[in-house]
């Protein structure tokens, strides 16, 4: 019997706090279309995702095509082929891996410091001082984080995509002695728009994702330093899996 | 001549669940009053200022600030009637990522299209006359003490001249010389300023600088209300037992 009620009462949370995201994200998506529209935070958080991003979401992308060239090269029995590595190393970085490493880094780095400052702001009272000095804290703090997660993670895949591909090239050639001309062109003629707009789709839900579960922890932590920690924690954890659960499901939708 | 009430509270009831908060809870606050309300910690003296600031709807009752009910009003009403209000909360609540100029005049530079140096400069004379040097403006928050903190607060209060004033716990976290400064000072201010002000404490000196009348909650009701002069007259046990117990 103890074990039905424990299913049940995990069944009801969960379901609970799936609405109540949901409903977050209504409201915050709601509030980015009324007036003011508060230019300078959204300027500054943009700046903080899509630049300050940019070091990390490059080097995890660069690494990855650089392992990738290589793996495949290994993989295939040292088959040393422009066009074969080329193929695989777009195709990976453009679909998958741009998108979910850069999704994971942003996650890390621009997530976790939503969730504290956010929580932070909560625990200090900082959230409700807004409200009494007339401004709307989901329309001041969330929906302007989430129009710049929208934008800048995208942004971050497209430059990650195009670091990743140069990764991938530079193995090729300084250590595969593959011809530059030819990866180059082999790279040029593998390039599918449908195999972009894919990651970019992927990128944009998780931009979504990143803001919105950042944001929903931090904006209903309690309980203090503890509390601040515990929904910083709790939000990467629920971020980054539902990251990788998502690009699963994208994908299965173009195949 | 009746004495205009700029807060009316009526049949207030608030609760967590099964827990009752706050129990049928009816005050009024008159026009240049000071009025604080005192009681032990979970007496429900925080929630019931968060359902005076609009933050916590109760579950029955209303609150009328200026005639409008902010309990059964529209967002626009509510937002409008709680512009009369200058809050200052427990812990100063200032914005971290903001200076202290940007943080007492953030109404003003975000919704009544102040320039940077006019904010500045108002900003400037109210932190003069909380007795704070001018040289504070450009930092943040965490550069300042506890107290210079709770002087920020009030001033960001205080900057946008609103008709009634509200202090939640303003000594709490300050040695005795500090907080009685403060208390001072927010005496000095309501008198100034010719603002009504409500005060949440627990602090019983706060009752002698501040009061003009008192309130005590007690077990999720008001258990006395009179002029602070009447309470050590009082022969209310609830009273006696909160003046032995501090």
């Amino acid at each position: 019997m103890k074990i039905f009620n424990l299913i049940g009462k995990i069944s009801l949370s969960t379901f609970e706090n799936l609405g109540k995201v949901t409903l977050f994200f209504f409201m915050s998506f709601f509030w980015l279309f009324k007036k003011p529209f508060y230019y300078k935070q959204f300027l500054s958080q943009l700046l903080d995702i899509a630049f300050y991003s940019l070091p990390v979401v490059g080097l995890t992308t660069f690494f990855s095509g650089m392992v990738l060239a290589l793996q495949t090269f290994s993989g295939f029995d040292n088959f040393n082929d422009e066009n074969t590595i080329s193929k695989i190393v777009l195709t990976s970085i453009l679909r998958e891996l741009g998108p979910v490493l850069a999704g994971l880094m942003v996650c890390g780095r621009v997530g976790a410091k939503m969730a504290a400052e956010i929580a932070t702001m909560r625990v200090s009272n900082q959230i409700d001082a807004l409200e009494t000095l007339s401004t709307r804290p989901m329309q001041f703090l969330i929906s302007t984080r989430l129009l710049a997660s929208i934008i800048a993670v995208p942004f971050l895949v497209l430059i990650g995509n195009i670091i990743g591909i140069f990764g991938g090239f530079i193995v090729a050639t300084f250590k595969l002695d593959l011809n530059p001309i030819l990866y180059m062109i082999s790279t040029i003629d593998n390039f599918n728009s449908i195999d972009l707009i894919q990651g970019l789709i992927k990128a944009l839900v998780f931009g979504i994702i990143i803001s919105i579960i950042s944001c929903y922890f931090g904006f209903n932590a309690s309980g203090g330093a503890e509390g601040v920690g515990r929904a910083t924690t709790i939000s990467v954890v629920t971020a980054s899996t539902l990251i990788l659960t998502s690009t699963y499901f994208i994908t299965a939708l173009f195949i | 001549m009746k004495t205009k009430r700029l807060i009316n509270v009526k049949n207030l009831s608030v609760s967590f669940g099964n827990n009752i908060i706050l129990n049928n809870i009816n005050f009024y606050l008159s026009k240049k009053e000071s009025l604080v309300i005192i009681g032990k910690s979970g007496s429900g003296k925080s929630v019931l200022l968060k359902c005076l600031m609009g933050l916590l709807k109760p579950d029955v009752g209303s609150i009328e600030i200026n005639g409008v009910n902010i309990v059964n009003t529209n967002r626009i009403d509510k937002e409008n009637a709680l512009k009369n209000i200058g809050v200052t909360f427990q812990n100063g609540a200032l914005f971290d990522s903001l200076t202290i100029w940007e943080n007492i005049t953030f109404k003003k530079t975000r919704f009544l299209g102040f320039d940077k140096s006019s904010a500045k400069k108002q900003a400037l004379s109210i932190i003069q006359n909380l007795e704070l040097d001018e040289n504070i403006l450009e930092l943040y928050p965490s550069e300042l003490s506890g107290g210079m903190q709770k002087r920020v607060a009030i001033a960001r209060a205080i900057c946008d001249q609103p008709q009634v004033l509200f202090f939640d716990e303003p000594t709490s976290g300050l040695d005795p010389i500090t907080g009685k400064v403060i208390n001072d000072l927010i005496n000095k201010t309501v008198k100034k300023l010719e603002v009504s002000a409500i005060t949440i404490t627990h602090d019983i000196s706060s009752i002698n600088n501040l009061a003009s009348r008192v309130i005590l909650l007690d077990n999720n009701k008001i258990a006395w209300s009179g002029k602070p002069n009447e309470m050590n007259k009082s022969k209310n046990n609830i009273v006696k037992q909160f003046l032995i117990n501090r």
